[in-house]
């Protein structure tokens, strides 16, 4: 895959369709104990009303390999919970990512028929390439993780099956 | 309009979506850059308005793209997420148990060619 950021838009959207409800999405998102079982598996911190913080741990793994214990940073925007959660995010541990500043995430979570629900994920990463190349899975060959579409996707596995992705040897 | 189930992540819709030349040139034109109106992809096609709206409703129903509103413009959005899921189901499994060592033989032997 193409590393170069002029290939990438500044707006990212990610939709996945999971057989759960919308408030265990909302927790798969917001909860600690949840967000350390797929994706990066850091542990989160959510103050889940606007202006609270959101601090997104990383796991211990990274920490092993030399991450420092924030990964990523920002704030909250709007909290409408189990339908609507918009944060500030910035890749914290990387100084070069930090610099170039907040980017913006939305996730919509909207009930369908027969038991799904779907899941849209928007991130305007205006102002920030680097960040935004990472989140697309750009960098996934240098071992920096999938991006949304491994992390979303990884939601939808834990949901559905109660297994990690990681167990059936995906990284 | 064809009604399909509410999930439609469907592998079937995913792989009729992509067994067309000019659905794949459409999602490789927003691989390049992201976010484009039909008047955008449509300039890009030597087909009518009408044949690529057809063609971005088969992606759209296949959860390939998803059109957002920005202001009064539709704006198309390339959704990795199926292809990554059928990479799961039907490509990684084979690729890492019996692939990998011919794919590794073939890169080596083009490298040295």
């Amino acid at each position: 895959m193409t590393t170069t950021a002029t290939a990438i838009g500044t707006t990212q959207v990610y939709r996945v369709y999971i057989k759960t409800t919308p408030q265990a999405i909302w927790d798969a998102i917001t909860q600690p104990e949840w967000t350390e079982r797929y994706g990066y598996c850091g542990r989160v911190d959510f103050d889940l009303r606007p202006g609270g913080r959101y601090i997104g741990y990383t796991s211990e793994g990274m920490r092993a390999a030399g991450a420092p214990e924030v990964g990523v940073d920002g704030e909250v925007v709007e909290v409408d919970p189990p339908h609507k959660l918009v944060q500030t995010f910035r890749m914290a541990m990387d100084p070069a990512m930090a610099a170039q500043g907040f980017t913006r995430v939305t996730y919509e979570i909207e009930e369908r028929k027969n038991g799904v629900t779907r899941l849209t994920l928007t991130h305007e990463l205006e102002g920030a390439p680097m960040l935004a190349v990472l989140m697309s899975g750009g960098m996934e060959d240098q071992g920096a993780g999938g991006g949304w579409s491994w992390v979303l996707s990884g939601l939808k596995t834990l949901l559905e099956t109660g297994q990690s992705l990681d167990a059936a040897g995906h990284q | 309009m064809v009604t399909y189930p509410a999930w439609v992540t469907d592998d079937d819709l995913v792989f009729k979506a992509l067994a067309d030349p000019t659905r794949r040139f459409l999602l490789d034109l927003l691989f390049q850059r992201d976010g484009r109106t039909l008047t955008e992809l449509e300039s890009e096609l030597e087909m009518t308005r009408f044949g690529v709206m057809k063609h971005l409703r088969v992606l759209e129903d296949a959860g390939l793209v998803v059109a957002r509103r920005s202001g009064r413009e539709k704006l198309h959005f390339l959704n990795p997420i199926p292809i990554q899921l059928l990479h799961d189901r039907w490509i990684g499994k084979y690729r890492e148990r019996h692939a990998s060592a011919l794919t590794n033989l073939k890169t080596e032997l083009e490298g040295m060619a």
